[in-house]
């Protein structure tokens, strides 16, 4: 599937009226703290993510993006405002149902580091279809069966050769092993990717590379993409591009936490 | 899901947990086996006499009395007059009798004089009575009764003829030469006492020291008995004849505390009477003490054993508080989480455990010729007794909760971290 890169605004996102049924992530007044009487480290009006589309969030290290990032994955909760995710609120559900929403609907890549070094590669990517048994329905509908569809998605990222696959997860190279992150973040179709920094330990050539691979395999999946970097030159690939320092009020007293 | 994550990073960290279940294993092998050896030695101990109401001796501690007549260690200070035994035997409450007599040796091995009834009444263990592995019980003055230990290691059989000597040592220099006993018979194995004993007639016994007392001017004989101390010897007086010490069983067990009372305030000549259960755990409280420290450091190995699984565990939690990010983003909850540790502990408790018993069990069916023939220590490798199975579920239990501690740290952790990457 061919993927076309839109010119990002690299503005403010523009403040749409009301939500949208294709809204896969919707924060209002979201403000969270790490203890009840220290500053605020987040602190949003509004942001929204639609269904498909690719976000680049901007922001120096230590200015709380992570933070968001866990609020949107359900781990941490806000204080104050909500998060709907694909509708759901989930700082309304329990710590169990969080977690079991997460699992479902929710990708993740990180900087690094991402695989669990006794599994073997294939085992690596289906790791998620263990936990959710939603993502593994999905997985054996669209590869037969969950190893397969891992093979697959590996296939596509350019990781299908049998070497690789047999290969050791840390005998990867840092690249290869962020590629196999992308796959497990996609197994199972979630209709939400969040990937922190995950291009920060590859050079310009396999930056550019994954990033292909992960934009087409978001795509086909029609899965939104949130895409956290403090690299400005990457920000024009995608469909939006927002500063974190320009949404979140709280940024200035954020930079002392991680 | 969890499970089999459990065991794919075990694998991952084959050198630390194999080491770990070893160290689990040997102290729990070492806990099993002292266990094993001390309930085995206090029940071949408590098995020494049994059927037997009281022992009488001349007036000595009871543990001394029941030392020296029962367990053949040390000597009696005393001996006691025929007549005395011979006044009691006859009370109307007693059943039988057997009088026994101590001071000479074979080889190393003790000499009791002792009469017939002796194979018919004396009982060890569950109500065992002596049998007879080979020949029979003695017929004429001069026969002699093996033994199991002294027929097998002086390589005895019946027809052979031995020379006793005077005192306990294993070299004499005043043997008893001119009158040899001949083997008639060999006991069957007991573990007991009884088989490094050789058993032969009171009369016989007499007739030697009579014969003794006749060259009795022999500086070294005279020593010898002077230092042995055990015995007089009067010959031809057969009224004058002594005894050590005699086994007496009654004919209702009731008695036995009003017979104890009568021997041991009998006026013709001081004498002392014990009931033997009572005395076995009186000299077990004594001995016992040394088995119980053992006790205590197994113990103590085993939770050495286990600290080194909480050590082990609490490392890897900084390389692993990664991996617990990951499987959190993937959807793991906390929960998984406390397993994937909890579980790996209890894992390596309970195989340990298993080892443990397999390596005793090993080991016992191996070392027990060894145990039997060195210790007479009869070991019986079947299940675990009831005491040995709470005490592996007391280390189980011990090592889920020390489980806990890493379990819980990491809980928190990845309730904290989140999927935060911290490295």
């Amino acid at each position: 599937m061919d993927v076309s890169v839109r010119a990002s605004s690299q503005t403010l996102p523009p403040q749409r009226s009301g939500g949208s049924p294709e809204d896969v992530v919707e924060l209002s007044g979201v403000r969270f703290s790490w203890s009840g009487a220290a500053p605020f480290v987040i602190d949003i009006g509004n942001l929204r993510v639609a269904r498909g589309e690719r976000v680049f969030l901007r922001g120096p290290s230590g200015s709380g993006k992570s933070t968001l990032l866990s609020l949107v994955a359900g781990v941490i909760t806000p204080k104050e405002g909500s998060i709907r995710v694909l509708g759901q609120n989930i700082g309304a559900l329990g710590g169990a149902a969080r977690d079991r929403f997460r699992a479902d609907h929710i990708g993740f890549i990180f900087q690094m580091f991402n695989l669990i070094p006794y599994l073997s590669v294939v085992e690596n990517v289906c790791l998620p279809c263990g936990f959710s048994p939603r993502r593994k329905d999905r997985a054996e509908r669209e590869g037969g069966a969950v190893q397969a569809e891992a093979v697959r998605l590996l296939e596509h990222l350019d990781m299908g050769e049998t070497a690789v696959l047999r290969c050791a997860v840390t005998e990867l190279s840092v690249g290869q092993q962020q590629r196999v992150a992308a796959a497990r973040a996609l197994i199972g179709s979630p209709e939400l990717v969040i990937a922190d920094e995950p291009t920060s330990s590859l050079d310009a050539d396999r930056r550019a590379a994954f990033l292909d691979l992960l934009f087409r395999e978001c795509a086909r999946e029609r899965a939104a993409l949130i895409f956290v970097s403090h690299d400005a030159s990457l920000a024009r690939l995608f469909d939006r591009a927002i500063q974190f320092a320009d949404i979140n009020r709280a940024a200035g007293s954020a930079l002392a936490l991680a | 899901m969890v499970l089999a994550l459990a065991v794919k990073s075990l694998r991952n960290r084959k050198f630390t947990a194999v080491l770990t279940l070893l160290s689990i294993a040997l102290a729990v092998m070492l806990l099993l086996g002292v266990e094993r050896l001390r309930s085995e030695s206090r029940e071949s101990f408590a098995a020494t006499i049994s059927g037997t109401d009281l022992v009488v001796g001349a007036r000595s501690s009871p543990v001394h009395l029941l030392l020296f007549s029962v367990f053949r260690i040390g000597n009696a200070t005393n001996n006691i007059r025929w007549d005395s035994y011979s006044a009691i035997a006859q009370r109307p409450e007693v059943a039988w009798a057997i009088p026994l007599s101590l001071g000479d040796s074979h080889r190393g091995f003790r000499v009791l004089g002792t009469a017939r009834e002796y194979f018919e009444h004396f009982r060890f263990g569950r109500d065992h009575k002596l049998e007879l592995a080979q020949g029979g019980p003695f017929d004429d003055l001069h026969d002699a009764v093996l033994g199991a230990d002294v027929a097998a290691k002086l390589g005895y059989k019946p027809g052979d003829s031995i020379v006793i000597a005077h005192g306990a040592g294993e070299v004499s220099f005043s043997l008893h030469e001119d009158q040899p006993f001949r083997v008639v018979g060999v006991l069957a194995r007991t573990g007991t006492p009884v088989d490094r004993t050789v058993h032969v007639t009171l009369e016989g016994l007499d007739a030697v020291h009579a014969e003794a007392s006749e060259d009795a001017f022999d500086p070294l004989a005279a020593a010898g008995r002077a230092g042995a101390g055990e015995h007089e010897h009067h010959a031809g007086k057969k009224t004058e004849r002594a005894i050590t010490a005699f086994l007496v069983g009654l004919k209702s067990r009731g008695a036995a505390l009003s017979m104890q009372r009568l021997v041991n305030e009998y006026s013709d000549e001081p004498l002392t009477a014990i009931l033997p259960g009572a005395t076995l755990l009186e000299v077990w409280e004594i001995v016992g003490a040394a088995e119980k420290t053992l006790f205590a450091v197994s113990a103590l190995v085993v939770v050495v054993g286990l600290a080194g699984m909480l050590v082990a565990l609490l490392t890897s939690l900084g390389e692993r508080r990664r991996e617990m990010a990951v499987l959190r983003s993937v959807g793991a909850r906390p929960v998984h989480i406390f397993g994937l540790i909890l579980g790996e502990a209890a894992f390596l408790t309970l195989l340990g455990i298993a080892l443990g018993i397999a390596a005793l069990y090993l080991g016992l069916v191996a070392g027990r010729p060894w145990l039997e023939s060195r210790l007479g220590l009869f070991i019986v490798v079947g299940w675990p007794s009831a005491y040995e199975f709470a005490l592996m579920i007391v280390v189980a239990a011990a090592g889920v909760l020390i489980g806990l501690i890493p379990a819980y740290r990491i809980y928190r952790y990845s309730l904290a971290d989140g999927m935060t990457i911290r490295i």
